[in-house]
């Protein structure tokens, strides 16, 4: 169980992050999703104690993170790969971990075998280890403890797909077996297929929140004409909300049926209509996350940040 | 992976006390040297002490062959590095981030700071010995005629081994006052000179000799300290050890990550 209660942040007199409520239950994974720089790693922090919050509070597993007698037990914590010596041995960052939390060494082997690191990778020092080897290291460290509750910022980072695979049958197994899981991502794709819930922040605000088919619902059709403005007009006299598309053409909130008959009555012949699915998912992640969010659910799309969530 | 299917339900059993400082501080030794620069200190430490005393064996003459000069001479190449240890100790969390790890798994972070200093007495506890065998092995070999070649007062014995443990606790404060290792290092070795060369004016000679570490604490391994060379030792070490240790605490307990 992981509570946020009001978290805000300020940082060099700017609000970083701003009042920010959610909770993740037992047995579910909840994808904590934002562009860079929206507040995800600094909220992460604050979750674990290592960043104090100047307003609100946080509660992992009932009571605040540093009053945990041995928070390495019962909560697993990837907050950066890449912050680990390079001149370690993989092994040893593993066993020096398991040292402080009181876990048989034994323990490391078994763990470097889980993540895909095989022995003669947990010989190898840091240094020599790619970005998917330093979060596959990582995640074993965070596990190495037993946790309930897994708390990963960007773990996704420098996966590669297969490894993004592996990942998500971990955490949907994590889950599965009563583990509460936490994991932020910019991308959208790395987080829609395991996380049950979604949390979506944005200049420092939580922009939406619930479960993957509650933020799906409503999201509408995409419908698209060669006459654009005919088909605005033909979708504002049947009063229906439209937004623009990210590839052109409108996402409509109504069924394809009431936006085709629409269609028909203004006199406007169509290319393209279809229920918006995942498409759907990504322009409400960058409606709610870009630039002002008041202006919801009529931002701007900016095309280049599009084409970097493909 | 079993366990994993028990851990949610797990509770609290024995397996979730504190980690203990003992453990931390076993912890903290291992840091020391499990990575390449850690060991390559060390063993630098050693091979510098092995070194000065040869050096001093071939070139010296009978009177500094006398197990107390031989000493002498053996702690003075960990006197001068066990600081360097003990600011790297530190700062090197900072530099590799690897503080992210230390305090996601010991939220109190003067528990790791005080686990840091009883690791940097345990390594200056190692040094000492080192150095008491390589000196003892020295003037056993030499065999230097006179008399009390091997006399040495305890209280000698005593002020060397402070020398050695203050040293680490005066790096280990530099390096959680200042976060940043080649800051720490510069200023631990840049300030006590410039102190030296102020202690050149008149007008500050007065106080040099009670503020100026590298003076005030000179006697400290050649020769049984009176009454006010204590006083004078002390106020030089509450400057230089206490008070670094006390904003290193107070850094270290609210800095932010990075």
């Amino acid at each position: 169980m992981i509570e946020s209660d009001g978290l805000t942040k300020r940082l060099g007199g700017r609000v970083v992050v701003d009042d920010v409520t959610f909770r993740c239950e037992p047995g579910t994974v909840t994808g904590f999703l934002g562009p860079n720089g929206a507040g995800k790693t600094t909220t992460m922090r604050m979750l674990c104690d290592l960043s104090p919050a100047d307003a609100g509070s946080a509660r992992i597993l009932g009571g605040r993170y540093r009053d945990l007698p041995n928070p390495g037990r019962r909560v697993g914590i990837l907050l950066d790969a890449s912050a680990q010596h390079p001149g370690r041995r993989g092994r040893e960052v593993l066993a020096l971990a398991a040292q402080v939390i009181g876990v048989p060494e034994s323990r490391v082997g078994e763990l470097l075998r889980r993540v895909g690191l095989d022995e003669s990778a947990g010989r190898k020092r840091v240094r020599q280890y790619s970005l998917g080897m330093r979060q596959r290291l990582g995640i074993a460290n965070a596990l190495i403890g037993d946790p309930e509750v897994l708390i990963l910022d960007e773990p996704a980072n420098g996966l590669d797909p297969e490894g993004m695979r592996w990942m998500r049958e971990l955490l949907r197994d994590f889950a599965d077996r009563g583990g509460t899981v936490l994991l932020s991502s910019h991308l959208l794709h790395e987080v829609e297929a395991t996380a049950d819930r979604l949390v979506i922040i944005g200049n420092g605000r939580i922009q939406a929140q619930g479960t993957r088919d509650e933020l799906l619902q409503g999201t509408g059709t995409i419908v698209e004409a060669r006459d654009e403005a005919a088909l605005r007009a033909a979708l504002d006299a049947a009063g229906l909300a439209a937004r623009p598309g990210s590839d052109g053409g409108f996402v409509v909130e109504a069924e394809p049926e009431e936006v085709g008959r629409a269609a028909l009555a203004g006199g406007v012949a169509l290319r393209h209509l279809a229920l918006s699915q995942g498409a759907g998912l990504e322009q409400l992640f960058f409606d709610l996350t870009q630039g002002a969010p008041e202006s919801f659910p009529a931002a701007a799309t900016d095309p280049d940040l599009t084409e970097a969530a493909r | 992976m079993s366990a994993l299917a028990t851990a949610p339900a797990a509770g609290i059993g024995p397996e979730h006390a504190r980690p203990g400082l003992v453990r931390l501080t076993g912890v903290e030794l291992r840091k020391m040297v499990d990575t390449r620069a850690g060991l390559w200190l060390l063993l630098t430490t050693a091979a510098l002490t092995l070194a000065a005393i040869a050096i001093v064996g071939f070139a010296g003459e009978a009177a500094d062959h006398r197990f107390r000069s031989m000493l002498e001479v053996a702690i003075a190449p960990a006197s001068v590095l066990l600081p360097v240890i003990g600011i790297l100790l530190v700062t090197s969390e900072w530099t590799q981030r690897t503080a992210l790890v230390t305090f996601a798994l010991v939220p109190q972070r003067g528990r790791v700071l005080v686990a840091k200093l009883a690791a940097g007495l345990v390594l200056a506890v190692a040094a000492f010995l080192l150095s008491l065998a390589i000196a003892a092995a020295a003037v056993a070999v030499i065999a230097p005629e006179g008399d009390g070649v091997w006399s040495l007062p305890v209280g000698l014995l005593l002020q060397d081994f402070l020398m050695m443990a203050t040293g680490m606790a005066m790096g280990i404060g530099f390096g959680a006052a200042l976060l940043a290792s080649a800051p720490a290092i510069v200023l631990y070795f840049a300030l006590p000179m410039a102190f030296g060369i102020l202690g050149e004016f008149s007008f500050f000679e007065k106080i040099a000799e009670w503020v100026d570490s590298s003076r005030a604490l000179a006697p400290m391994t050649s020769e049984l300290l009176s009454g006010e060379q204590w006083a004078r030792a002390i106020t030089a070490l509450a400057l230089w050890m206490l008070l670094p240790l006390l904003i290193g605490a107070w850094r270290l307990r609210r800095e932010e990550l990075k």
